[in-house]
């Protein structure tokens, strides 16, 4: 059945070059999940705001983000924009898709991580003698937090993931993307792509290990 | 409307897209669906000890891009000389990344059936079969409908991945004409419109299940 | 002294308040009872500003409560109120509960308001349970933790709103206890409560309240010896 030597030494011997790649995908999802963040929470906001023009805006971007395929939000980075005279690189239209992916489903979820705290830790806040925004701040943002957190690691999970997608538009420089061109060089593909399939396990892995020891010290009760 | 090169013709090659895409989807839902269910029982009754090996390769597809999944699919099929088409190897890819997502799903519904409804019905003299067709897939069922139909949607999504085994699926369909027009905003809207009559009803149905079966009604 | 003059306020069509004219001096006790939906609990969170008034003045120490003027933030350290659900904070232990106003409202350093806290705590027999979070505290530890909380702003009010309600039967003693070693110090407290017992023995008056209107007001005596208003008397005895 098998009448195929695999040759591995070339795939090991090429994992310096893979490792570096690893380094640009962890890069990518790093800066497109603060990048996220920061749009999720001004998202939030929005749908907060009761302006009605804000919270559309903000729902239409939720439900576009979670109702297309996150390949479509790259390449609407990368070929849609064009149409409006902006050609962005194969490295920022991964970045401007994934964090436009991320930035959905971060704003769905701080959205139900504040409906799941009750009023009357505000209210419990205000009577106290805080201001709106110191309650907000020092009651309801650290148990939104907990609440937020694991769904939050589960995203950037996703975002390493989707880092894989830039070589659909060129990208060569991250993981996917160097695996794919030393494969075009010496069509050891099974090789090349099983190596890189086990970097972007541990780096899975490693990155869902952090995130739950970060949670244990973090939330104690 | 627009002032377009879009055609009719075009507009069929989208359809065919849409089409390839729902059939991909299809085969990997109702494959995996059936996977997932084998899988997620058997998780169930040995237990996270005796069940380790096969978390541990269910985890593999979890956690390794899909994209790469693919392309060591593909890669694995030609080396075994297996002879399947693109179309063939997309579908077995997608269902066992399908399967390992709805395991997990269908594990979650069985243990959210208390232990006493069970007792109760193995102590009216039910067998294991008895207890599972009766009691338990009902009600885990009930629990486990609005993720399956969350990992549904998943799968819609993530079958546009495809396009990379050369399967000319929406996405694809779209980028050739885009290629081709030179008009990528307008028809990267056609097609993301196309997605999104697709799955919104989907996402609905399952919000509105969700709210209809929750635990506490 | 809080002055209550003619308050009126409504939820949409529905008048919870109509016209409610109140005063309580200081030092005073004075404990509220009534069926619910009577407009209690909305009283309560009008004087310390956390609902709009309609109509009508409310006066702390001479200062209106819902003029624009009034910093309410500030009013409100004078006035602890304390709910039927406890509202712990659940991401701060105990001690971190009741320290976080103190440090951050009244910007206490630290350790001031660590002792603040560890004397209002032991005070309402917490001291043991300083670094365990609210979790893993009973209803009844949980509520006096919120009255510990109050306290430790030094209100010179404080509102108590059926603190005992929420809880199983074998802890309201503690809290009532609480309460009462309160009214002995000379706190002078608003409490809605349906503790008959408790509401004879620790007050100096008692309120009767019925559809949004306070149908009766007396020293414990007369109020429940000599009940004049026929809802009073249908009251009363329907709760033995
Ligand atoms: N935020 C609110 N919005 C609308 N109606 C309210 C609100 N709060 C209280 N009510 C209504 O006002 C009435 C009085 O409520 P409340 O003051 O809580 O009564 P009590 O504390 O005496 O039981 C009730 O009919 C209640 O339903
Ligand atoms: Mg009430």
């Amino acid at each position: 059945m098998f009448n195929y030597t695999f040759r591995w030494n070339q795939a090991f011997n090429a994992l310096p070059r893979l490792l570096e790649g690893a380094l640009v995908t962890l890069e990518i999802a790093l800066l497109s999940m603060l990048i996220g963040i920061v749009i999720a929470i001004l998202l939030t906001g929005c749908r907060l705001s009761g302006n009605r023009v804000l919270s559309a805006i903000a729902r239409t971007w939720v439900e576009v983000a979670r109702n297309t395929p996150a390949l479509f939000q790259i390449y609407m980075a990368h070929f849609g924009l064009g149409a409006f005279g902006i050609h962005l690189s194969p490295y920022t239209s991964l970045l401007a898709g994934i964090a436009f992916n991320n930035a959905g489903y971060l704003a769905e979820n701080f959205r139900g991580a504040l409906k799941a705290i009750p009023d009357t830790q505000t209210r419990a806040g205000r009577s106290l003698g805080m201001p709106p925004i110191q309650a907000f701040r020092l009651i309801v943002m650290p148990q939104m937090l907990r609440i937020a957190f694991l769904p939050a690691t589960n995203q950037m999970v996703w975002a390493i993931l989707m880092t894989s997608l830039g070589v659909t538009v060129g990208m060569n420089t991250d993981l996917a993307g160097i695996t794919q061109e030393l494969n075009a060089r010496s069509f050891r593909t099974f090789e090349f792509f099983a190596m890189a399939a086990v970097i972007y396990y541990l780096i899975a892995k490693a990155v869902t290990l952090a995130a739950r020891a970060l949670a244990w010290r973090m939330f104690r009760y | 409307m627009f002032d377009t090169a879009l055609t009719w013709n075009d507009m069929a090659f989208l359809a065919q897209g849409a089409w390839m895409t729902l059939m991909v989807t299809a085969v990997a839902v109702v494959a995996g669906t059936v996977m997932g269910i084998v899988f997620g029982v058997v998780r169930y009754q040995a237990g996270p000890y005796w069940s380790l090996p096969l978390t541990f390769v269910l985890d593999i597809f979890r956690s390794v891009p899909l994209l790469i999944q693919l392309v060591l699919g593909n890669a694995f099929q030609s080396i075994a000389r297996l002879g399947w088409d693109p179309f063939t190897t997309s579908c077995v890819i997608l269902s066992l990344y399908t399967a390992a997502y709805c395991t997990e799903i269908v594990r979650g519904g069985i243990e959210a059936v208390p232990a006493t409804t069970r007792r109760a019905a193995r102590s009216l003299g039910m067998t294991w079969r008895q207890d599972m067709r009766y009691i338990v897939a009902p009600l885990a069922t009930r629990v486990s409908l609005p993720a399956w139909i969350g990992l549904t949607l998943g799968v819609l999504k993530d079958s546009s991945l495809v396009l990379w085994l050369g399967l000319i699926e929406l996405l694809r369909a779209s980028q050739i004409l885009v290629t081709r027009l030179q008009e990528p905003l307008f028809i990267l809207l056609i097609c993301g419109a196309i997605y999104f009559l697709i799955s919104f009803p989907i996402a609905r149905l399952g919000g509105y299940l969700e709210k209809r079966w929750s635990p506490n009604d | 002294m809080i002055e209550i003059q003619n308050v009126r306020k409504s939820f949409g069509q529905l008048e919870v308040l109509k016209g409610i004219d109140l005063t309580v001096n200081k030092g005073e006790v004075l404990t509220v009872i009534g069926g619910s939906g009577s407009g209690k609990s909305t009283l309560l969170t009008c004087i310390n500003g956390l609902e709009p008034i309609d109509s009508g003045r409310i006066l702390i120490d001479g200062t209106e409560v819902h003029a624009k003027s009034t910093d309410l933030n500030k009013l409100r350290r004078k006035v602890g109120i304390v709910f039927q659900q406890w509202n712990a904070f659940p991401h701060l232990t105990v001690v971190e509960n009741v320290m976080l106003a103190p440090r951050k409202v009244l910007g206490l350093p630290k350790a001031e308001a660590r002792a603040i806290a560890v004397k209002q705590l032991s005070h309402v027999g917490l001291g043991e349970k300083l670094d365990v979070y609210p979790s893993r505290l009973s209803g009844g530890q949980q509520q006096r933790m919120a009255i510990a909380r109050a306290l430790a702003m030094s209100p010179d009010y404080m509102l108590f709103d059926e603190v005992t309600s929420a809880l199983d039967p074998q802890l309201v003693g503690e809290v009532l206890d609480t309460l009462r070693m309160l009214a002995r110090e000379g706190m002078t407290m608003i409490c809605v409560t349906h503790e008959m017992k408790f509401a004879r023995e620790v007050s100096d008056r008692v309120a009767f309240f019925h559809q949004g209107v306070m149908m009766e007001i007396a020293p414990p005596a007369e109020f429940f010896g000599n009940p004049r208003a026929p809802e009073l008397q249908k009251f009363l005895s329907a709760t033995h």
